[in-house]
């Protein structure tokens, strides 16, 4: 990362400004096909030796229980909720993503704190807390934002895994069923996204298009910040969400 | 929209019928002896009291022993699991209670973080930062107390041995461990001070003999509670909401 910042209120015991690799976040709302499209990124940049650790919501070893227990729960409120996340994500920020740019890896991380920032300011309407929380977040060099309408969003769910009560903001009681509830929350969602989007100048593909269309999109968006990076053919990728201890 | 009906956050009195009265100190100062005695007190003269301590949620309870266990947890993750457990607590504790006009006691509050977590290296700005939901406190105690004093009362009494986090070995202090918690808690000791002048806590010897700090601390709470009304209950007390206050527990 050439002048790797942090986001707000950094880590002041860790310099970030040493990184070599590159921090490449993939966003969009749920269903999109993100964590496909990041399979393939790391194959086509593997192929060329470029060595890629994969980091994803969630998934740290610290968290990942914790979060699906309290998602069960019916009672976490918005603090919590965030808190949680946030815990989540300083974790594998810490022990797997500085690390791992700080050896020149490629880092690709499946949703970052746009993510949070988003679900959060349709929750409170605040977005300054939520910010200030995560203010350790290192800036990625690259945002990829997978855009897509909620009218297409809702069927490709529907066909693939259905839909599911925190993807569809039954917390916030925005409708009368899971299906008008999916669609007021994502086209909130999708509207923060689209606002950020500007303000963190996000690079937007069209997540309509075909699987090969959006994959292709996507590694034009990729191959400027490669060039002029070392490449390296040492160690092998790091398995996708391994444990740190 | 607000903040989810949190009242005014950190940086103003909150606006809640109730009251909230916290007491901050190192372990061995005492505090949780003097707010189990003030509780007495209050729940004599008929108020309805709630009390809620520090790192107690069911939310990240495993989570946290986990890391600890593990000793996996970075300064940052620390802050961050104790604030979850906070955010829980409030929303759930202490929120409901001041709402409903009562009388809320905390043992720890924010300025455990505060403290705490700048010591480990974590940026005090952004620490405040992360607890501004929380309501201000109507009484703030401090009980201040030599960290020679506190070693003293901690081994002679409840305690063998200091636990690994509570004794900051996380930090490399020192390999023996109750040199480890002296320059730890020094270090803490340091930070309540700043504390208490950047947020006018009221600061009790807590050298002094317990009766006579008990004695100081209810007058000021008298005090305080002045222009109180306390809501009366219209039964007595429900046992499944209110918590048994049992042998003071520090962590």
């Amino acid at each position: 990362m050439a002048n790797g910042h942090y986001f707000g209120d950094g880590l002041t015991y860790l310099d970030p400004s040493d990184l070599k690799g590159k921090l490449i976040a993939i966003e969009g709302t749920d269903g999109v096909g993100r964590s496909t499209h990041i399979e393939s990124l790391q194959e086509w940049l593997e192929v060329q030796g470029y060595g890629v650790s994969t980091t994803g919501w969630t998934r740290s070893s610290l968290m990942s229980k914790t979060i699906e227990m309290a998602k069960q729960g019916n009672s976490i409120d918005r603090w919590s909720l965030s808190l949680l996340y946030a815990t989540d994500f300083a974790d594998r920020l810490e022990h797997q993503v500085i690390p791992a740019l700080r050896s020149g890896f490629i880092v690709l991380a499946d949703r970052y704190i746009y993510t949070a920032f988003a679900r959060d300011k349709v929750r409170s309407g605040d977005s300054r807390w939520i910010r200030d929380l995560l203010g350790f977040a290192l800036v990625p060099d690259l945002v990829l934002y997978l855009r897509i309408d909620v009218e297409t969003l809702a069927l490709r769910v529907i066909e693939t895994k259905g839909m599911n009560y925190w993807e569809s903001g039954m917390d916030l009681r925005l409708g009368t069923d899971l299906y008008d509830s999916f669609k007021k929350y994502q086209s909130l969602l999708i509207e923060e996204f689209d606002k950020m989007a500007e303000e963190f100048r996000f690079e937007v593909v069209d997540a309509r298009q075909s699987p090969d269309d959006i994959q292709e999109a996507l590694r034009r968006k990729i191959q400027p910040l490669l060039e002029g990076t070392s490449k390296r053919f040492g160690p092998p990728a790091l398995v996708e969400g391994s444990p740190q201890k | 929209m607000t903040t989810g009906g949190a009242g005014a956050g950190f940086d103003q009195p909150h606006s809640y019928p109730g009251k909230l009265i916290i007491v901050e100190g190192i372990d061995g100062s005492g505090k949780s002896t003097q707010l189990l005695l003030l509780k007495k007190w209050l729940e004599s003269k008929e108020y309805k009291v709630f009390f809620t301590e520090w790192n107690s949620s069911e939310l990240v309870k495993d989570t946290t022993k986990k890391g600890k266990k593990s000793k996996s947890l970075t300064p940052t993750t620390f802050s961050l699991l104790h604030a979850t457990d906070f955010a829980s607590r409030f929303y759930h504790e202490i929120l409901p209670p001041l709402k409903a006009g009562m009388l809320v006691l905390a043992d720890r509050y924010v300025y455990t973080a505060f403290a705490r977590d700048a010591v480990r290296g974590v940026s005090p700005a952004w620490v405040r930062k992360v607890y501004r939901f929380a309501a201000r406190p109507d009484l703030a105690f401090y009980f201040k107390v030599p960290i020679d004093l506190a070693i003293n009362r901690l081994l002679g009494g409840t305690r063998a041995q200091f636990k690994y986090y509570e004794a900051g070995m996380d930090l490399n202090l020192s390999p023996d461990i109750t040199e480890s918690f002296r320059i730890f808690q020094s270090r803490i000791l340091n930070e309540y001070d700043k504390i208490v002048s950047e947020y006018d806590l009221t600061v009790m010897d807590a050298t002094k003999e317990i009766e006579v700090q008990q004695n100081e601390m209810r007058r000021i709470v008298a005090e305080a509670l002045a222009n109180y009304k306390p809501k009366r209950g219209t039964h007595g007390k429900r046992t499944l909401f209110w918590r048994r206050f049992d042998v003071p527990r520090s962590e």
